[in-house]
This record gives structure tokens, C-alpha cells and sequence, in this order.
């Protein structure tokens, strides 16, 4: 008995293990292996190499989706921009309404949030003037602040693995300025969907349980602008840019109160 | 139906063979598979209702793992506080004679990348050789001596690791070339 190691028939034997050949080949392949019993057990190990890859790795199929994952899935998606809006904004809407009853279940506090049957997408249309991401930032400030066990991914005890992975996935070097002065201190971060780029949110928190969020977008067309404020919800938003990034400063305190804390961030991050 | 909940049902599958394309680095993975997601999704516009969703998104994410994997290639792998696979992206040609390989975990990290893939979109995630062929961007004759090289590389490792006493002739004749 010979050893066949011509490609062709090794190629046939790869195909019949995989199921990649008509009835007519696997039937010669079946009466080579009868013969052949180098190539049925090769065939036989190429089998168990796939039984042994779903031993080793189909317990991924009982996790849930990691949370940057959900998150990216709930944003709205990037349109066709030949296809009118409306088309794709009924279930962003639905999914934005379910959210917000979710976060607003957990939360009282948020109750006059509820009250307002807009969605983000609705105020972005409402108000066309605003810069994209900070309608955003506020989603996610809106979404996150409230939230009582999960308000971060990385949290403040590891303030430099925070930064250096941010700034990986921005693509851009992100600092945490310090807001000590203003009597805030860090939570920690995240990574969020920015109309399909990544950006950044930083979560601070005072004695009093007030959050304030920093949200660091890579989606500016535009050029340097001062603080503008914006108020949706309830929220409201200072916004600036600032070289190729976009900040949105977003809480609940007053004017004033967060007027100061745009200018100490913005300080910490252009000296 | 929103092209996001098919996206979803899908993602176990991507997650699959990330972790198994990373050796179990789950992090590493699940970095891949977001940013292939994320591609995905800002993409989702382009893609075409009633052709092949999953072969679609397995040729996204085999774009990210080419270009983070070119990215590592370039520099030394970066050890995070996260757990690092230990020689993920380092394969020496002749590092199989001298290594008793436990399990097929570590077989898969020494087979050359491309092998590594092929192998793993075919016996792990059941693609045909023709779907392979559109996500690597390859002719299926090239699908079919990766696959073919890298299976028999990996039966090979395994058999001189698992059974380290076999007289060396029962497994010498079988590994073949092409070239």
C-alpha cells in the first residue's frame, strides 16, 4: 500500500471532511479511504480538530454582549444619505423611548425627563443648529449619570489605563483634567459611539452625589468655536472645540455652576 | 427588519472566532470584534438585503484582525494589565519541533496567520470554501492549501505533543508542500 500525498487528493480529502464535494466524488473518496487507512485517520483528525475548536471556544455563545457592544448597537445608525431620514428614525426612536423608560424606572430623579416624549433624534431635528455631537453627549450624559452600578467602564482607581486606552481607540492624546477646584472628582470613563467613531465620556461626581460628564468627540467639521451652551431635557451642555476634538461639558447644575467647571476644563486641557 | 438585530444575532460568531484568532484573549477579541461592529454599522447602508449578512460581516472583521495584526507585527507586542496572549503573533517556522503542545489552544498559535484563519472560519465557524475565498479576498485554491497545510500542521503538533513516545516514522510521510 502506497501513500498518496499528491495535493489533489489531500485537497479531496479536505473537501470531504467539510462537505464541499458532490455525491459522485465522495463516494470515490469513501472507497479511497476503505482502502486507505493513513488518509482515514488524517480525515479523522481534521474532524476532531473542529470538534476540539468547539470545546475550546462555544461557551462565547452563553455571554452577553459586552457593553460597548450594546452600546454601539443602540446608537442610531449612519444613514444612506440618498434616503430621507425618516425612513430609519422610527426604531432608533422606539429603541431611544425604551431606554430612556429603562433609565427613568431606575431613577426617579429623572422623572421630568420622561415627561418629554422627544428622543434624541427629534431634537436633533428640532434643533438643526446644534452641533451633532453634543446632542449625543448630552444622550449619554442623560443615559449614564443617572445610572447607579454601571455609571463607568474603567473607574478612576485606574485613571491611567482610562487614558491610554481612550486615547488609543480615539486615535488622539485625551487628558482628565482635575475639577478638585469646583469640588468634583472623577468616576471614571467610557468608550461610546459617536455616529460610528469612538469618543469619550468622563463621569465626575461631587459631595453631593452631582454629576457632571465630559464628553471628547472626534466629530468636528468644523473650525474653533467659544463656549456655546445648549439646554435639551433639562440638561444642559457647554460646548466648545478645541484643535481636532470636540468637548461637551453636560449636567444638571446651574449656569454659572457649570460655566466654571467648562473653564477649569478647559484650562487643564490647553495648557 | 433593522439590519441591527440581524447584526446582533450574529456577533457570537464573531466573538467566536476572535477569541479563538486571539487565543482565548478575550479582551484583545472583543476589541476586534467592536471595531468590526462598529465598522459595520456605520457601513450598514452599503449592505445589500438579501445577499450573505454573515460572510459580509466575517470580511469586516477579517479586515480589522489583518490591519491590527500588520499594526502588532510592526512592534512588539504591547502588554496591557490585561492578559497578553504569550506568542499570539510570533510564529517561527521551526518553533514546533522542539515544543510539547498541550492542547489545540496552543497548536493554533503556531501556525502562520493566514493558516490560522482559514482553518478557523472553516472548522470552527463552518464557512464554505467559497465564502472564505470572498472574506480573505483569495482564490478558493488558495483557501484550500491553507486549509489543507494549516490541518495538517495542527495534527501534527498535536500527535508529537500528546503522544511525545510514537516512533517518529508513524508520523514523518504525511506532511506535504505545496509551493
Amino acid at each position: 500500500m502506497n501513500t498518496k500525498t499528491d495535493p489533489e487528493l489531500e485537497a479531496m480529502l479536505h473537501a470531504f471532511v467539510d462537505g464541499e464535494l458532490d455525491p459522485q466524488d465522495e463516494q470515490a473518496v469513501r472507497e479511497h479511504l476503505a482502502l486507505n487507512a493513513d488518509a482515514a485517520q488524517r480525515a479523522d483528525a481534521y474532524r476532531r480538530q473542529g470538534e476540539d475548536l468547539h470545546d475550546l471556544y462555544d461557551d462565547v455563545f452563553t455571554e452577553p454582549l459586552s457593553a460597548d457592544m450594546r452600546a454601539a448597537l443602540n446608537a442610531p445608525l449612519a444613514t444612506n444619505p440618498t434616503r430621507p431620514r425618516i425612513f430609519t428614525a422610527p426604531m432608533w426612536r422606539m429603541a431611544a423611548a425604551i431606554l430612556l423608560f429603562t433609565v427613568g424606572g431606575l431613577s426617579g430623579w429623572w422623572g421630568h425627563v420622561l415627561t418629554s416624549a422627544e428622543t434624541p433624534v427629534a431634537l436633533a431635528n428640532a434643533a438643526p443648529h446644534v452641533v451633532p455631537y453634543v446632542t449625543r453627549a448630552i444622550g449619554a450624559h442623560v443615559v449614564y449619570a443617572s445610572e447607579v452600578r454601571h455609571p463607568v467602564e474603567v473607574g478612576a482607581d485606574q485613571e491611567q489605563h482610562l487614558v491610554t486606552w481612550l486615547s488609543k481607540r480615539l486615535g488622539h492624546d485625551v487628558h482628565v483634567p482635575k475639577l478638585d477646584e469646583a469640588g468634583f472628582e472623577l468616576v471614571g470613563g467610557r468608550l461610546l459611539p459617536d455616529d460610528a467613531k469612538p469618543a469619550a465620556q468622563f463621569m465626575y461626581e461631587n459631595h453631593a452625589g452631582q454629576r457632571v460628564t465630559l464628553y471628547v468627540s472626534l466629530d468636528t467639521k468644523r473650525t474653533e468655536t467659544a463656549f456655546r451652551v445648549v439646554e435639551q431635557q433639562g440638561t444642559s451642555a457647554i460646548y466648545w472645540i478645541e484643535g481636532d476634538l470636540g468637548y461637551a461639558l453636560a449636567g444638571n447644575l446651574e449656569r454659572e455652576d457649570m460655566l466654571k467647571i467648562a473653564r477649569l476644563v478647559y484650562d487643564a486641557l490647553t495648557v | 427588519m433593522d439590519i441591527r438585530h440581524s447584526i446582533a444575532s450574529e456577533l457570537p460568531r464573531l466573538r467566536r472566532y476572535a477569541r479563538a484568532l486571539s487565543a482565548g484573549n478575550t479582551s484583545h477579541a472583543d476589541d476586534l470584534v467592536q471595531q468590526a461592529l462598529e465598522r459595520a454599522l456605520n457601513k450598514a447602508h452599503l449592505f445589500q438585503p438579501g445577499t450573505n449578512l454573515r460572510a459580509w460581516l466575517f470580511t469586516i472583521l477579517h479586515n480589522v484582525t489583518v490591519s491590527e495584526h500588520r499594526k502588532r507585527a510592526a512592534r512588539p507586542y504591547e502588554v496591557s494589565d490585561e492578559s497578553a496572549p504569550e506568542s499570539a503573533y510570533a510564529t517561527s517556522p521551526d518553533a514546533h519541533d522542539k515544543l510539547e503542545l498541550r492542547d489545540m489552544a496552543r497548536a493554533l498559535e503556531h501556525l502562520p496567520q493566514e493558516q490560522r484563519q482559514t482553518v478557523l472560519l472553516v472548522s470552527l465557524e463552518g464557512l464554505s470554501y467559497k465564502e472564505v475565498s470572498e472574506v480573505m479576498a483569495v482564490p478558493i485554491g488558495t483557501v484550500m492549501s491553507r486549509l489543507a497545510r494549516g490541518r495538517d500542521q495542527l495534527r501534527i503538533l498535536m500527535e508529537r505533543g500528546v503522544e511525545k513516545n510514537t516512533p517518529r516514522s508513524t508520523l514523518r510521510p504525511t506532511l506535504w508542500r505545496v509551493k
